[in-house]
């Protein structure tokens, strides 16, 4: 590769912990600021550079008006990166999709709640065409820098198809099942080091649905340790909702 | 200029969590319009922590803000607790200020050395300083990445906290990780020391303006979690009566809501902390305080950044010493305190990196059934904006491009996330 390509980090609805998380990564791989150029990072610099190549996207698309700075992104950059479980997935904000929005809009703004424009989450590649996702909400500093490395040698990044569970058995961490948690490791696609069990807590499903999930036979699991079938749907609706609801209306035809 | 007339329109200026514009018009010599606007979608937590179990709640509340992820799943997990009448016991205390200590220095350090830092050293941001200055640079990291590892013992990592749950920890940090993290903490006194002799050359405006600093407040230690909310104007208040002192109010250019308690508004943040609790910060951030002149009550929002160093040096001392009282006692595995009761009111409130954060949420039968956050941005709108209306008239004699910047750094003390704000105001003259 020739000139350093040019990078720019955008956001849209999120808490701009993914690019957080990026900063951490820089901390302990500054030889990545030698291989790109960075011509927009708000969170580290001041410059806005618009002749980037590539274009890493954080947050969920939650309002009409983003749409359009989102296809001018997508027009300028040869490659479109999501970043993390709100740009990829729609994420928590997408929480509110199963809620009737007018509600929504009315308890957070009372009264004025037209000032505020708004429609449901989704993903930003609901709006454009998406060429390579890093999931987790946070991403992963790790693979954050496995997925950039992988598309600075021109190699499509390769995310695992294996479950949560694969790499928790890994680390030898009793399963949160056995402690009385309830986990969507089984249905979740792994990469992150199992890193919520690890610290003891079930896993919420931020990297989204590994192919062709068993959801069926989750359900069932879920019901042998007396989770009904109500809690297993709110348990998929904490990362999962936009998800969810795309794989019922493909069912319903 | 006599009578200049221009007009500033700065479109995103900030990441006040995420986009803000500014918006100034002069007419004449006359202060026409001077508005904030607070461009940033609607996030609507308040709606989607409705209806959901209250064990998630930490969890989703989190994701409101990457950088202030430990203050909030804390505020979160206080107001829960209250609720629930689950009484946390002194290890989870003594971790969940551990574990604070490590936000609050990992955001202060990186606002002080990403955004100000280049301005004592003269250049436009922290990149060409690693060439210029790379002892900065490197210290900058060294400290934040002491920040995060901090947080990443005792919670799994700093954006978004994993162990820490209603009434306790899913996970607890070895007597070896602590002997470690207390060792780099005594090692970086160093560059602690450093960044204060790196502070005492900046030259900040000397801009003065009165006002209410509200933060919350403990007789007994520099109070980050819990406490009652006080006022330098006078008058404490339980934090279940926050509604008293935040009067939250909306403004049709802005989708963060606004407050306003004894005056028009008041500052939350590091300069109201150090404000309000003086008396109770570490002799050694006391010592800090005077080599940085900083004595309360200081009225110039400017110096926000230096209270924060004095936080820093504060927060690292404090640190040292609840690691030590934790090897001490010897930290032991042991399950979250279960709730009473599953129905219930709580209130809790947090001094995080910007200021004070309040999680108010009523539970039925372990399902949140309301829930309402304040959060110190929203807080601070209404003071940056008497600011720059009160900075813009004395300044008017000055160049477009300084008055600009005397804006972009007002900006930047406020410290409203973690944006580089460094000259991103782009003043458009008609």
């Amino acid at each position: 590769m020739g000139a350093r390509p040019k990078v720019a980090f955008f956001e849209f609805t999120s808490c701009e912990g993914c690019q957080l998380t990026v900063v951490d990564s820089l901390q302990t791989h500054p030889e990545l600021l030698d291989a790109v150029e960075i011509v927009r990072f708000r969170e580290a610099m001041s410059e806005k550079g618009d002749d980037y190549l590539v274009a890493f996207v954080e947050g969920s698309i939650s309002r009409q008006s983003d749409e359009a700075m989102l296809k001018q992104i997508r027009a300028q950059a040869s490659l479109l990166v999501a970043l993390g479980t709100c740009a990829h997935l729609g994420g928590v904000n997408s929480i509110r999709n199963r809620q009737d929005l007018q509600s929504v809009r009315r308890y957070v703004y009372g009264d004025k709640a037209d000032w505020y424009e708004t429609y449901p989450a989704r993903p930003i590649s609901a709006v454009v065409t998406v060429d390579a996702v890093i999931p987790g909400c946070p991403i992963d500093r790790n693979e954050f820098i496995s997925v950039v490395t992988a598309l600075l040698q021109g190699r499509k990044p390769v995310l695992p198809d294996s479950p949560v569970c694969v790499e928790c058995k890994l680390k030898e961490n009793v399963c949160v099942y056995q402690r009385g948690l309830t986990c969507l490791g089984p249905i979740t696609r792994g990469g992150c080091d199992a890193i919520c069990p690890t610290f003891g807590d079930g896993c919420e499903g931020c990297r989204g649905l590994i192919p062709h999930p068993n959801l069926a036979s989750m359900k069932n699991v879920l019901a042998e340790f007396g989770m009904s079938p109500d809690e297993f749907d709110r348990k998929t609706t904490m990362y999962l909702t936009y998800q969810m609801m795309e794989l019922e209306a493909a069912k319903n035809g | 200029m006599a009578n200049p007339s221009f007009r500033i329109d700065v479109h995103h200026v900030t990441r006040v969590e995420g986009h803000g514009n500014i918006v100034v018009d002069v007419q004449n010599g006359v202060l026409k319009q001077c508005d904030l606007e607070i461009v940033e979608t609607p996030r609507f937590f308040e709606a989607m922590l409705k209806g959901r179990p209250y064990a998630e709640a930490s969890h989703i509340s989190s994701r409101i803000c990457g950088i202030c992820a430990v203050g909030h799943a804390t505020a979160s997990l206080r107001a829960t607790e209250k609720a629930l009448g689950v009484e946390p016991s002194e290890q989870t205390v003594l971790l969940r200020k551990l574990n604070f200590h490590g936000e609050i220095l990992d955001s202060h350090i990186l606002h002080v050395y990403m955004l100000v830092a280049p301005d004592a050293l003269g250049v436009g941001s922290v990149i060409p300083l690693a060439k210029t200055a790379p002892d900065v640079v490197l210290r900058a990291l060294r400290m934040k990445k002491l920040a995060g590892d901090l947080c990443a013992v005792i919670c799994g990592r700093h954006t978004h906290p994993i162990a820490m749950t209603v009434g306790g920890f899913t996970h607890f940090p070895t007597t070896a990780q602590l002997q470690e993290l207390r060792d780099r903490l005594v090692a970086v006194r160093a560059d602690v020391d450093a960044t204060v002799e790196l502070f005492q050359k900046l030259k900040l405006p000397a801009f003065e303006r009165d006002t209410e600093f509200v933060a919350l407040h403990k007789d007994d230690e520099y109070c980050f979690i819990d406490g009652k909310l006080a006022s330098t104007d006078g008058g404490e208040w339980p934090v279940e009566k926050y509604r008293e002192v935040t009067n939250e109010y909306l403004v049709p250019h802005s989708t963060a809501k606004r407050a306003k308690n004894k005056r028009q508004s008041y500052m939350v943040g590091a300069l109201a902390r150090f404000n309000v609790n003086y008396a109770q910060l570490h002799p050694k951030a006391k010592e800090a305080a005077r080599a940085l002149n900083l004595t309360p009550k200081c009225v110039n929002p400017y110096l926000n950044t230096v209270a924060q160093v004095v936080e820093i040096a504060h927060c690292v001392e404090d640190s040292i010493e609840l690691a030590e009282r934790l090897m001490k006692s010897g930290v032991t595995w042991r399950a979250p305190v279960q709730p009473p009761t599953l129905s219930g009111e709580g209130v809790g409130g947090c001094e995080v990196p910007r200021g004070t954060l309040i999680h108010n949420y009523v539970i039925q039968d372990g399902w949140i059934s309301g829930a309402n956050c304040v959060i110190p941005t929203a807080q601070n709108m209404g003071n940056l904006e008497d600011d720059m209306r009160s900075l813009v008239p004395t300044i008017l004699n000055k160049s477009q491009s300084e008055i600009t910047l005397d804006l972009e750094m007002l900006m930047r003390a406020y410290d409203p996330c973690i944006s580089c704000s460094a000259h991103m105001l782009n003043v458009r003259f008609e």
